[in-house]
């Protein structure tokens, strides 16, 4: 068995490489993509800091991605060791915010989307005298904390603008889909759609299951012959919805929150009708920048108020000005 | 088929004769049959679109999307052994295809080939630690699967700058791939995906297999108990390897569901959680969670339990709150179902 196994792995290596010579493809792959080289630009001479950013992310996720490009392109540019850290557990993520002032770093930036289990060390690092930046989730709970800024979007405001967005769009009844129950931030998006349209439905899917939300949404879609929208709260699970309309045989349209690459390309051939954007990447970016013009110059952005970066809406009118970013994987 | 073997724990049983459905009670799937009877029954009544044939495909194709794993993964249970990384193994095929096609600008049959080879690969990592180790299976493979998690997550990004891998759906065989591994077709107004035609097909061969060739008799040997089925002659080591080879293989298949059925896009985080979803198939149909007893076709029933279930809770438009509640709810009483109809069948 193993001397067959050795023999069938060498095989299958063998004809792979073979293969591989052999059997280019003519399109698309990595030879065909542009390399755009974003231009070195300068780095500032202040003396160098470690900054931590801790989010309650979980792994692989592309929204997060974009925030850490940010994030990264400010700490470059600020001449700053970014140390990225991650947990969707709160408990676990306050334990980050923990190690972090162990390290002594220069400041923290943190995500706020579980306040309870997070805010008590952020009070500790601000206690330490570590300036801290908070982003993309907390808008209710950052303000007592001591933090210097708050750089994201309110959800329920976005969930109402997306809601007169549909009612300007027709639209009869809308599904709202969440990809992880239980998620303050979701619930809090549907629920701005109901406060401006009403005729609103949630689906609870499992985001982390493409096939299995596709087969769900399907589903849905049979049973409500009359939703004639479906909002996505993130760019994939959008992308799987107009898989899913199409397998339901049913005319509704797609909408969505949150931009990627493939996303843009599905706005601009009308296949999703609109994208709410909060622009992870600059979420990321200020909250880096935030804490090196505090510390070298005392500055806040925001004067005390948070800093929205949401929402605003990318649809067929301006998906151009925006192409070009999303397929970088920085919008 | 029902009627062709007798549990192997029951030798005595052999000589006598026995009635035809004193036999088929006595098989490891009949409870999980008459569970699945049960939810179908009380989905028909409480759920209208439920009983509309045409959503019978979204159903099967749910079902599916589990069953596939649940083949190999019944089989491995029967032979006494866990998989605890066959699901993120699904992300790792998916990946490799992807990324290996887009990377190096390759045909996407080289990529689908040579994630085939990675994933025969990982099973065969897995069988031999086991076996030279002597370590649990729940230990190994909880090793492994935490590496391919890692690898999932690292190489994407090193590959692909992001952490999902780029899309493919514009090279070459990406079509012909997309045929075989996730295309679709109607049958009287019902949309088929082809992973229900395959998985038909692969519970068929796998239940000829286990039930009627001699490495199916060895798999309940070896499950039932390794040592004595060594010291009569069954190589144990080459079944063992196999079997996880098989996960392996059928790993790769739902990898390559997984990435053509979006695209040509997988993100590198899914697949987490599934590896339980496969082994709750396999119990819920009757695989013993202590080995050398179960069926195939019995896996496939409890994903069809589970299919049934989880979209019958969306088609009677209960209030998706209670969702995990209502599955949890449905699949203890396919379970209990399940188990007294095992009892009754035993004590007769």
């Amino acid at each position: 068995m193993i001397r067959w196994q050795k023999k069938a792995v060498a095989a299958g290596a063998v004809f792979a490489l073979a293969a591989a010579l052999a059997a280019c493809s003519s399109s698309g792959g990595k030879q065909e993509e542009q390399s755009s080289s974003s231009g070195g630009g300068n780095v500032a001479d202040t003396p160098r800091m470690k900054v931590a950013l801790i989010t309650h992310s979980g792994p692989g996720d592309t929204f997060w991605d974009i925030v850490r490009r940010g994030a990264e392109a400010a700490a470059k540019k600020d001449n700053i060791e970014l140390q990225y850290s991650s947990d969707p557990d709160g408990a676990a993520q306050a334990n980050l915010v923990q190690t972090a002032i162990d390290s002594k770093v220069d400041g923290i930036a943190v995500t706020l989307n579980k306040p309870d289990a997070v805010i008590p060390n952020v009070k500790k690092a601000i206690a330490a005298g570590i300036p801290v930046t908070v982003l993309n989730g907390g808008l209710d709970s950052w303000k007592g904390t001591g933090a210097i800024g708050y750089f994201g979007q309110d959800e329920r405001i976005a969930g109402q603008a997306t809601g007169e967005k549909l009612k300007q769009l027709g639209a009869k009844k809308v599904i709202c889909v969440i990809h992880e129950q239980g998620n303050v931030s979701l619930e809090a998006r549907c629920q701005g759609i109901k406060d401006k349209f009403g005729n609103v439905e949630n689906l609870n899917v499992n985001g982390t299951d493409q096939p299995g939300t596709q087969a769900t949404i399907t589903s849905k879609l049979q049973t409500d012959k009359d939703a004639d929208y479906v909002v996505a709260l993130n760019a994939g699970i959008a992308l799987t919805a107009v898989q899913a309309a199409k397998d339901a045989g049913s005319a509704a349209k797609i909408g969505s929150f949150d931009m990627s690459k493939e996303m843009a390309k599905a706005v601009k051939d009308g296949t999703v009708q609109f994208a709410v954007d909060q622009q992870p990447y600059l979420q990321g970016y200020l909250a880096i920048d935030a804490i090196w013009l505090y510390k070298t110059n005392g500055d806040t952005i925001g004067g005390g108020d948070a800093t929205l970066t949401g929402p605003a809406f990318i649809d067929k009118s301006n998906i151009d000005a925006v192409e070009k970013y999303a397929t970088a994987g920085t919008r | 088929m029902a009627s062709s073997i007798t549990s192997p724990t029951t030798a005595d049983d052999r000589v006598a004769s026995r009635s035809i459905s004193a036999r088929l009670l006595s098989r490891p799937e009949i409870g999980s049959l008459v569970g699945a009877a049960v939810i179908l029954v009380f989905f028909l009544i409480t759920a209208a679109p439920f009983r509309d044939i045409n959503n019978t495909g979204t159903i099967l194709y749910q079902a599916a999307l589990i069953g596939v794993m649940a083949v190999p993964v019944s089989l491995l249970m029967i032979g006494g052994e866990f998989d605890l990384s066959a699901g993120v193994a699904v992300t790792t095929a998916g990946l490799t295809a992807g990324l290996l096609a887009y990377q190096f600008s390759l045909n996407v049959w080289v990529g689908v080939l040579a994630a085939l080879v990675l994933a025969l690969a990982i099973g065969a990592f897995n069988g031999w630690l086991l076996m030279r180790t002597g370590l649990p299976s729940f230990l190994v493979t909880l090793g492994t699967f935490f590496i391919l998690q890692g690898i999932n997550l690292a190489v994407t990004r090193l590959a692909s700058g992001a952490v999902a891998s780029n899309s493919i759906s514009d090279m070459d065989g990406f079509s012909s791939a997309k045929a075989v591994f996730a295309s679709e077709f109607k049958i009287g107004g019902i949309t088929i995906k082809i992973l229900i035609v395959w998985w038909i097909v692969f519970v068929a061969i796998a239940a000829w297999v286990l039930l009627k060739t001699k490495i199916g008799n060895w798999i309940f040997a070896v499950g039932g108990d390794a040592a004595a089925a060594r010291a009569v002659g069954v190589p144990v080591r080459k079944v063992k390897i196999g079997l996880f080879m098989t996960v392996g293989f059928f790993a790769w298949f739902t990898g390559m569901q997984l990435l053509f059925i979006q695209n040509g896009v997988v993100q590198s985080g899914e697949g987490v959680g599934k590896e339980f979803l496969y082994i709750i198939a396999a119990v819920v149909g009757g695989c013993l969670l202590t080995g050398g007893y179960g069926s195939v076709v019995g896996g496939a029933i409890g994903a069809l339990i589970f299919g049934m279930v989880q979209l019958g809770v969306v088609y009677a438009r209960w209030n998706p709150d209670w969702f995990k509640a209502f599955l949890g709810a449905m699949l203890l009483l396919a379970t209990i179902v399940n188990l007294v109809v095992k009892n009754r069948a035993e004590a007769r």
